[in-house]
């Protein structure tokens, strides 16, 4: 069992940025944006939407992993400086070296380039793929941008400049567990760079942190930060931290655990629960960005309780365990039971969530997920939907729908789920149980679509999870009603 | 071609307003916005804000010493309100403090007492209540009255489109610095900097020679930075002079969403008229332009609105009126294509019904209309080197409409839950600014004595390459290396009196402009070249990659020599031109005249699919044959092109602007208000040029290429129009953009009669 190793706040934050070790005694809660703009003039990295939603901000953050230092691409704005301790962080000027390097080069080649404003956070975030994808290509390059706007140039160019990279270059990149060496020997990043885990080594020695109990509980920080700007200004965060040696995703007893402090892309990237769960990379990468998806965390999507929560809404048809723990006492609530009304669930104020676990799904059971939002990448579901179901001889026997956007809560569509336990898998059936859901769920108009919009979503979300999960079954011609 | 902007750029060293380093005295400044869309104040309660430590000053409309008033055209917006709100986010107050925070804090401590009065968002229910900013605008040509007899077809119904906001990625940003003890300069993320100086001058009470304006570069502006910067330099200068210390405002996103204008809602009714053939022969319109709370530029877009309402089509009997409606929301401003792709959709909408009507497909009635050679606008000008049906044609013969049309049928044929649809859209777009006087521009040159070369023009460069293509220019004339080039930020004191950089005419205008100081400079330095090589006056004397040739044979003279020769020999190396765009004029009490240099022309063909279970839709692709004259820098053209379709196709599908009934802004980041993204911007753009184009109204025969392109993007709407209807062949389509995967889903599947959307309107 995996536990909080405890509360952390260092008083004095060391970390690295680009190739000078930092030493600051600033509020841990205040964003690394505006530190790297204003104590370290590095004024590459631009401001522009200060809520993750844009990548202008794009940084690298690398934590020392054996004598490797692995990287993620992640928006500074918010970002905790107190989420550096300990850490390599690299801006576009940590990129830079005498010439331009081949990322760089490719821009220029190919004119990606017009006010210039968004252009340092498309640089640092392909870098970041660079350093950590195990494959180099143009669908992981062009996946390493899905959190980077550019509002000038229509995003042509920029693909073509990916494509004038891979040309040029992504043969040579082909050793996963070397990268750096391999990027530092081919000019993609400095030299510098080798000596950071050195570096690192001495840091993490240095640091004495005081322990502290109070302030908000801060796991990615990529909803809190939002909301609660001010209030973490004023009130101090603490962190979430799991013992880096445990596991965060793991099988007991054919239970699955996942640490509550697991990150999207973490879920995404496990090989034990893309066995379990085969789509589970597919669906999340409707998840944010990649920035977003390098720092949100499952438990911070579940406890945020917002009623559109991807990863919440899909580990609810799983019927999920959350564990909780509060000075050593532990607590289990079923996720089904946890969420009361909106933003109200089943948790003391001091308790912690630990981990989530589920049965391993059975043979022969099916899931699906779906969300639907204006804009199909880096979007707030208008409605989503999972959905777990096991058909034998085309009777019905296991389902559970989950919906998010229909009520003040992430909702069990208990009733509809009821009805179809059982029945036959026909379109008749179906229909009905599109107006149960219809009765059992309580959208309101807002910025993501009117209630009459969700309605329509929510009927149309079931069909599609058939369509998707039995097109043998229901027959597209079906559909159209 | 080398980009010294670029490369800087891509490493991040390139310096935006908010890197410039500022002295340790600087104050920062938050500003008070009204929270009411409409209401008198009672009260502005600055106590509880001025104790806060850090605060230097806190400004209303009282402290201003010159006039408080920034309006352009009208004179009808003051800088900080003072009895009166008439928008939520009307500037009332403004903080400086020590710190940003600081002044945050203060910011959220003053209270104003407003008593609420009624508020108006609907520009119709401002024109029924008589709230129009200008009188009634009407263009027309032929007979409308009499021409009705003869249509076969008569189709008529309403439009709306939504606004559009910027997204500039840098937003608003000023940064101003007391001088001497008498002036003031202000750097400031504008597009116009000698707007800027004139609001600011008039603001402080001081002579505009006693402001100095510059601005280094800025990180996109597209209209948003060319009217609507001049409130934010003007407060940043009333707190430097009154304090004496440098003082700096960047707004945060959240703030510039909400309180700057965006691109107008326009809400249209249109009658159009056709014979059995399909060629249209009367059209009447009426445009209800949102234009806000103040006039803003809006009278001077609903002109273009007017002038490119047929598109690029011929119709002999029109009638057009413009309303300009104010209501209680930011005033809308300049935004890429300015009023013409409102008017365009009103017209490309009429088509599309009057097709549905006829049982023939839209780009039948399209294609026939096109302008031809010689062919009469309705605002009396001709069309002159009219590629209209060009580009239409070499899209066929490139392209294959049919073969598009008999794939995506087979497509649709085969599948039941995805459609696809495609359409047609040319363009047609005027180049000048519509306001005659405002076609100038002036350059400033020097040569320096080590042959280097350094160029002041008013353009503001913000990403459409205008740097780079004067460099090409000076560097073509003088046949020298374009590293010897620099182009220097553009400023107030070096160029004067000049034009925003907006209606994609600033090379064209600073180009030309820069031909002729260069041409100036290179006359004296070979007329000094000549003595010094004792050549005669009548030999032919040239510079071709910095060497001198005389009748077409190099001498030992380079670049260099002759330059210095000619500063030794005390000649001129510097001069100042000028030009203005000749054979224009505009008569505006009958509507008619030649109002435009030259027109672009192109045309588009868009594929779209739609997951008709889902209700959302990919753009497929965007093929363009486009009339680019002979673009001397095709890298930026083509990007032009392309970054503008990506505009103009969000602004009609996803880009929703959302108020409520009380004026206020719902849409207000970047969360709930989405642009393109790389995954949403069409899978495939392919841009080709028209081959053998020319344009000698342009630098050397190039087109203006900023605005023009954008209009493609309004095809989408029609391709997913037709998708929509191949899902569903009895729908009809309503013409309200942005067509949001929210309304296709209403369209294909709502059970209500009623307008959907209860809670919030547009
Ligand atoms: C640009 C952007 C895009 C986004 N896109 C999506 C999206 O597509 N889908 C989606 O679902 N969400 C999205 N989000 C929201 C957010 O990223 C997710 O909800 C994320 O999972 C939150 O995790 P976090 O670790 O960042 O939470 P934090 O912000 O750190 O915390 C959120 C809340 O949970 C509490 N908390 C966190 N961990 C624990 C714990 N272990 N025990 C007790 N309390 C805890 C915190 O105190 C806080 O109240 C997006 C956010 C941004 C900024
Ligand atoms: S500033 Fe936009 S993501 Fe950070
Ligand atoms: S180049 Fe201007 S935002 Fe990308």
């Amino acid at each position: 069992m995996q536990k909080n190793a405890g509360i952390r706040l260092a008083r004095t934050i060391h970390f690295i940025c680009n190739n000078e070790i930092i030493s600051t005694e600033i509020n841990p809660a205040a964003s690394a944006l505006d530190f790297i703009r204003t104590q370290l003039h590095l004024n590459g990295t631009k401001e522009s939407c200060r809520e993750g939603d844009c990548g202008a901000c794009s940084i690298l953050i690398g934590e020392l992993n054996g004598s490797q230092v692995n990287y993620k691409t992640v928006n500074s704005c918010i970002l905790p400086i107190g989420a550096l301790a300990g850490k390599h962080i690299v801006t576009i000027e940590g990129l830079n070296q005498q010439n331009l390097n081949p990322v760089q080069q490719s821009f220029i080649n190919e004119s990606a380039i017009q006010c210039g404003f968004c252009t340092p956070g498309f640089i640092v975030s392909l870098t970041g793929s660079l350093l950590s994808s195990s494959k180099i290509n143009y669908v992981t390059l062009l996946a390493a941008i899905d959190g980077n706007i550019c509002r000038c140039t229509g995003y042509a160019s920029i693909k073509r400049s990916i494509i004038n990279f891979v040309d040029l270059h992504s043969n040579k990149i082909n050793q996963a567990n070397e990268r750096t060496k391999e990027l530092v020997q081919y000019g993609i990043v400095p030299e510098y760079f080798l000596s950071i885990p050195d570096m690192l080594n001495n840091i993490t020695k240095e640091a004495k942190e005081d322990y502290i109990t109070n302030g908000l509980v801060t796991a990615g920080g990529t909803d809190i930060f939002l909301q609660k700007n001010k209030e973490i200004e004023n009130e101090g965060i603490i962190f979430i931290e799991t013992d880096s040696k445990l596991p965060k995703i793991y099988i007991e007893n054919n239970e699955c655990r996942i640490s509550a402090s697991a990150t999207v892309n973490e879920i995404r990237e496990s090989s034990i629960l893309n066995k379990i769960l085969p789509d589970i990379k597919e669906y999340f990468s409707l998840f944010g960005s990649t920035q977003i998806r390098n720092r949100a965390t499952l438990g911070g999507n579940i406890i945020n309780a917002s009623p559109i929560g991807d990863m919440t809404i899909f580990f609810l048809v799983l019927n999920s365990i959350l564990h909780f723990s509060e000075d050593g006492k532990l607590r289990e609530v079923s996720m089904s039971e946890f969420y009361k009304g909106y933003k109200l669930f089943d948790k003391k104020p001091k308790e912690i969530l630990e981990t989530i676990s589920f049965r391993i799904p059975e043979k022969g059971l099916k899931i699906n997920f779906e969300k639907i939002s204006r804009r199909t990448y880096l979007d707030i579901a208008s409605v989503n939907s999972a959905i777990l179901i096991n058909v034998r001889q085309n009777i019905i026997t296991d389902i559970s729908i989950s919906a998010g956007g229909v009520a003040p809560f992430p909702m069990l569509l208990k009733k509809t789920s009821k009805y179809l336990n059982g029945k036959q898998l026909c379109l008749t059936n179906l229909k009905e149980a599109c107006e149960i859901a219809e009765q059992e769920i309580s959208p309101i108009s807002d910025v993501r679509g009117s209630a009459e919009y969700k309605t329509i979503l929510v009927k149309q979300i079931i069909l599609a999870h058939f369509n998707k999960l039995f097109p043998d079954l229901i027959k597209a011609e079906e559909l159209v009603w | 071609m080398v980009n010294t902007d670029l490369t800087k750029h891509v490493r991040g060293e390139s310096i935006f307003i908010d890197d410039i380093p500022v002295p340790v005295n600087t104050v920062y400044l938050s500003i008070l916005f009204s929270p009411l869309a409409h209401g008198k104040i009672k009260k502005i309660i600055l106590d509880e804000a001025i104790k806060v430590p850090g605060v230097k000053k806190i400004f209303t409309a009282k402290d201003i010493p010159g006039k408080n008033q920034i309006g352009g055209i009208v004179l009808d917006e003051l800088l900080l309100a003072e009895d009166e709100v008439t928008y939520v986010g009307q500037p009332v107050a403004v903080v400086a403090a020590e710190t940003q925070l600081i002044a945050r804090i203060a910011r959220n401590k003053i209270k104003v007492e407003i008593e609420k009065l009624k508020a108006i968002t609907d520009p119709r229910e401002a024109f029924a209540a008589g709230e129009l900013i200008i009188p009634p605008k009407i263009f027309s040509s032929g007979n409308i009255e009499t021409a009705w007899k003869d249509c076969d077809v008569i189709v008529d119904g309403t439009t709306e489109t939504g606004g559009q906001e910027h997204i500039y990625m840098e937003t608003q940003v000023s940064l101003a610095f007391p001088i001497d003890g008498e002036g003031i300069k202000i750097f400031s993320s504008t597009q116009g900097p000698t707007v800027v100086q004139r609001i600011a001058a008039r603001v402080l009470d001081l002579p505009m020679n006693k402001v100095e304006v510059d601005v280094p570069r800025i990180g996109g502006g597209f209209g948003g930075k060319e009217d609507q910067a001049n409130a934010w330099a003007a407060i940043t200068a009333l707190a430097a002079f009154n304090l004496k210390c440098p003082a700096k405002l960047v707004l945060p996103r959240e703030e510039d969403i909400r309180v700057t204008g965006k691109r107008h809602p326009y809400s249209s009714d249109f009658k159009i008229g056709l014979d059995k053939d399909g060629k249209i022969l009367a059209y009447e319109f009426t445009f209800y332009q949102n234009a806000g709370a103040a006039a803003d530029l809006s009278p001077a877009i609903l002109d273009r609105t007017l002038f490119h309402a047929a598109n690029s089509y011929f119709i002999p009997n029109l009638k057009a009126t413009g309303l300009c409606c104010r209501t209680n929301l930011p005033p809308n401003t300049a935004f890429r294509g300015f009023g013409g792709p409102q008017g365009m959709f009103v017209i490309e909408a009429a088509i599309f019904k009057a097709a549905q009507t006829m049982g023939i497909e839209p780009d039948v009635i399209q294609q026939k209309n096109l302008l031809k050679e010689g062919d009469s606008f309705h605002y009396g000008q001709n069309a002159v080197n009219c590629t209209a049906r060009l580009c239409w044609q070499s899209l066929d013969s490139k392209f294959q409409i049919k073969e598009i049309k008999d794939s995506i049928a087979k497509f649709n044929s085969s599948n039941t839950l995805l459609k696809k649809g495609m359409a047609l859209m040319p363009i047609c777009f005027g180049i000048s600014f519509t306001n005659t006087f405002m076609n100038q521009a002036s350059v400033l040159v020097h040569i320096y004595s080590d042959g280097s070369v350094g160029i002041s023009s008013a353009a503001v460069e913000m990403g459409q390459g205008i740097n780079a293509k004067l460099r090409q220019i000076a560097a073509k004339i003088f046949s020298v290396e374009i590293s010897r080039i620099k182009i220097e930020s553009s400023n107030t004191t070096r160029v004067a009196n000049a034009s925003p950089t907006a209606a994609s005419s600033s090379t064209d205008l600073n180009g030309k402009a820069l031909l002729i100081a260069c041409n100036t400079l290179l006359e004296r330095l070979l007329k000094s070249a000549k003595e010094d090589l004792n050549l005669k006056e009548n030999s032919f004397l040239e510079i071709k990659n910095e060497i001198v040739y005389s009748n077409g044979n190099p001498t030992k003279s380079k670049w260099i020599d002759i330059v210095n020769s000619a500063f030794l020999k005390r000649v001129n190396l510097s001069t100042q031109a000028q030009y203005a765009t000749p054979g224009i004029y505009f008569d505006k009490e009958i509507s008619k005249g030649n109002a435009f240099a030259y027109h672009v022309y192109g045309t588009a063909i868009i594929e779209t699919t739609l997951d008709c279970l889902r209700g959302i839709y990919r753009i497929d692709s965007v093929k363009v044959v486009h009339d680019f004259g002979k673009s001397f820098n095709k890298q930026i053209d083509i990007g032009q092109a392309e970054g503008g379709i990506v505009q103009g196709l969000g602004w009609i599908t996803i880009e929703d602007i959302i108020f409520d009934h009380e004026g206020k802004l719902a849409t207000n980041s970047f969360s709930n208000y989405k642009i393109p993204d790389i995954h949403f911007a069409p899978e495939e753009m392919l841009i080709l040029p028209l081959e053998n184009s020319t344009n000698p109204s342009g630098v050397f025969n190039s087109k203006a290429i900023g605005e023009p392109p954008l209009m493609y993007g309004i095809g989408v709407f029609f391709a997913l129009a037709n998708a929509m209807k191949a899902f569903r062949p009895n729908i009809n389509i309503s013409f309200s953009a942005p067509l949001t995967p929210e309304k296709v889903m209403l369209k294909l599947y709502s059970r209500s009669k009623e307008k959907s959307s209860n809670y919030l309107s547009q």
